[in-house]
């Protein structure tokens, strides 16, 4: 076990990965001068040459073109889209094609290509720095969705990503590159599709992910100073989405609230609540309830910048009130 | 160039005409369901190319990528059968006509947005150097993808790695149902893949002969290892943008005389001039392997419902039945 920062744990897992397997390559913006815009990706380029460690023109189209072209003739690329919000300068090429050649071509090629594109509000970086946009992604048939919210987990499920067959967006998020956490560095992948409860609780069940889990984290303690405990549960990966665990905690606790930084309209929690919903109406003591971003574009100014950040005061205050409404 | 080559390289031809036109046929009667863009008019720079390709060499398409297949390699039984939407089909029956690929001979796929396929070729040359293996790719598009920006890109990034690309512009004259030059500025495509120092020429398109040399000469010093290059090759779309669009638009004396560049009668000629019989050249029996391939798809089975929930996904893909 060692500790490292959520960034240190992604460029281990890199690391780890292209000594595994010599298949496994990088490519994106500078990747090379500086390590990756959060050194996530420092020190490669030294260890793994620059033809494994690519630095590309600012050329997201073809970036993911490329990456695809190279993933179905026998390599594992590894994108960097810097961004979320620039991976939308290459969408086209993650949803037409990433997403449909091993469909379209009925399983002729697959398609083994990682998309790393962070997400989240960042300090002071306003509404083209800022998007959450994982809902967009989990819309589409073909891509699998990830969003890592620790140290370990960006280690374990950035492996399980690079050896996954299947396209994988994988979204990091910008605040917790610098964050602490301890890392078993001999361990393998995470198994892709599988939550993780990080509490137990009787009043409700909290579902999370990326940097909310934190921020849930911290909500529980509030709820248990109230008298009240709530089960969160941070998904980890949005599709395949672990049903079966949030299902069974919410049959115990039968309550639901949902939590991303993401804009609520739309928001993968719709899809968490009308699946919990069908399943579970009749056992469910309130409606299913969702915190979200508003559906504005962030602003830079701090006061405004703070009206889109969920606290866990927000939280514990949202699961007190359905737990005393019902 | 010894006759002999050139007569395969007409057969190549002879096979793709046949095909576009029983394929046009079986769209307008309804066998086929989808849009279909015919090669017709542009054959001599498939067959031209290609002749000139590996089985191991890659080639990437776009939405008119019959031809290209054929001059592959492709079968054209199971060609006929994806058109036709049928088991059996280069992809099951899952693709249609633009998204007709067959992995086995190196085609690595027709695509339906204009100028994907451009990306994804540079892609597949950055395996082949990083596998440090002897292929070369080849990427065609038509002059409607000269406006997008991603080809630009791909230029760009061919020539900065050194790839092992070879680009090749079909300049049909017609994005889609308007004149390409009516929309595009400066001097054209070899202008600017020049401008990306990209060596770059011109060749007539409906000329099998004169485009193989040309593409001869280029993918060696492609497979040398000096980078990408790029074929811009003329020719004339005989028929519409797909076949349900006749081309209305077009100046019926100017569409006349297009109509008299036919590649086919053209290599023909060069072929009798040569010494070749008549017999030949039409000793193939490409009608027949056609009518053969169409009527074999038409008794092909349609794909098993559960198809159309099978190569979606490893992880978290659709069930069936629900």
């Amino acid at each position: 076990m060692a500790e490292m920062t959520y960034a240190e744990a992604a460029k281990l897992a890199l690391q780890q990965e292209m000594v595994r397997d010599t298949r496994v390559w990088a490519l994106g913006e500078d990747l090379g001068s500086i390590g990756g815009i959060a050194g996530q990706y420092r020190g490669l380029q030294a260890q793994f040459g620059r033809e494994r460690v690519l630095d590309t023109p600012i050329s997201e189209s073809t970036i993911m073109g490329a990456a695809v072209g190279a993933a179905i003739c026998g390599t594992r690329p590894v994108v960097e889209l810097r961004y979320a919000d620039f991976g939308l300068c290459a969408t086209d090429e993650i949803v037409n094609q990433a997403a449909k050649i091993r469909y379209m071509f009925n399983g002729q090629a697959r398609v083994p290509v990682v998309i790393r594109q962070p997400i989240g509000i960042q300090k002071g970086c306003a509404a083209q720095h800022s998007q959450s946009t994982e809902a967009w992604w989990v819309h589409v048939p073909g891509l699998v969705v990830v969003a890592p919210a620790t140290p370990a987990d960006n280690h374990g499920l950035l492996k399980a990503a690079i050896r996954s067959d299947d396209p994988v967006i994988y979204l990091e998020h910008k605040e917790l590159w610098p964050t602490r956490g301890e890392v078993d560095e001999s361990r393998g992948p995470l198994r892709l599709g599988q939550a993780e409860r990080l509490t137990d609780g009787n009043d409700v069940t909290i579902v999370t992910w990326s940097k909310m889990r934190h921020v849930c984290f911290a909500s529980q303690k509030i709820l248990n100073e109230k008298g009240m405990s709530a089960e969160v549960i941070d998904l980890r990966t949005l599709w395949p989405w672990d049903r079966d665990m949030v299902l069974q905690s919410v049959r115990r606790t039968g309550r639901l609230l949902v939590v991303h930084e993401a804009v609520r309209v739309g928001g993968f929690g719709a899809e968490i609540a009308a699946e919990v919903g069908e399943a579970l109406w009749r056992e469910l003591k309130g409606p299913v309830r969702r915190l979200g971003g508003p559906r504005s574009p962030v602003p830079y100014a701090e006061p405004l910048e703070n009206l889109f950040r969920i606290t866990p005061e927000q939280v514990s205050n949202t699961a007190t009130k359905m737990v005393k409404e019902s | 160039m010894p006759p002999q080559r050139t007569l395969q390289m007409y057969r190549t031809m002879q096979l793709i005409r046949s095909f576009e036109e029983a394929a046009g046929t079986a769209f307008h009667d309804g066998r086929i369901r989808g849009p279909v863009h015919q090669y017709v008019g542009q054959e001599a720079i498939a067959a031209g190319v290609c002749a000139n390709l590996k089985p191991t060499d890659y080639i990437a398409s776009y939405h008119r990528g019959h031809g290209h297949a054929i001059a592959k390699g492709a079968d054209i039984g199971r060609m006929m059968k994806e058109l036709l939407g049928r088991e059996g089909g280069t992809c099951g029956g899952k693709g249609g006509s633009m998204h007709i690929a067959d992995f086995s001979v190196g085609m690595l796929g027709a695509n339906g947005v204009v100028a994907d396929g451009v990306t994804i070729a540079v892609g597949a040359a950055q395996a082949v150097k990083l596998l440090r293996q002897d292929r070369i790719v080849v990427a065609f598009f038509g002059d409607g993808a000269v406006n997008r920006g991603p080809l630009l890109e791909a230029f760009n990034w061919a020539m900065i790695y050194g790839l092992p690309v070879l680009f090749v512009c079909e300049d049909n004259q017609y994005a889609a149902t308007v004149r390409t030059a009516d929309l595009t500025a400066g001097e054209g495509i070899v202008a600017r893949a020049r401008s990306f120092g990209i060596p770059s020429e011109s060749v007539d398109g409906n000329d099998v002969v004169a485009v193989h040399d040309l593409a001869e000469k280029l993918i060696a010093k492609i497979r040398r290892g000096e980078g990408p290059a790029l074929i811009h090759a003329t020719a004339y779309r005989w028929y519409g943008h797909f076949a349900h669009d006749s081309g209305a638009y077009r100046d019926p004396e100017a569409h006349r005389r297009a109509l008299a560049g036919d590649p086919l009668e053209r290599c023909r000629s060069w072929l009798l001039e040569q010494g070749m019989k008549d017999e030949e050249l039409d000793g193939f029996a490409i009608q027949e392997l056609v009518e053969k391939a169409l009527k074999e798809a038409e008794a092909a089975p349609m794909p098993a419902p559960r198809e159309a929930f099978t190569e979606i996904q490893d992880l978290g893909a659709e069930a069936w039945p629900r």
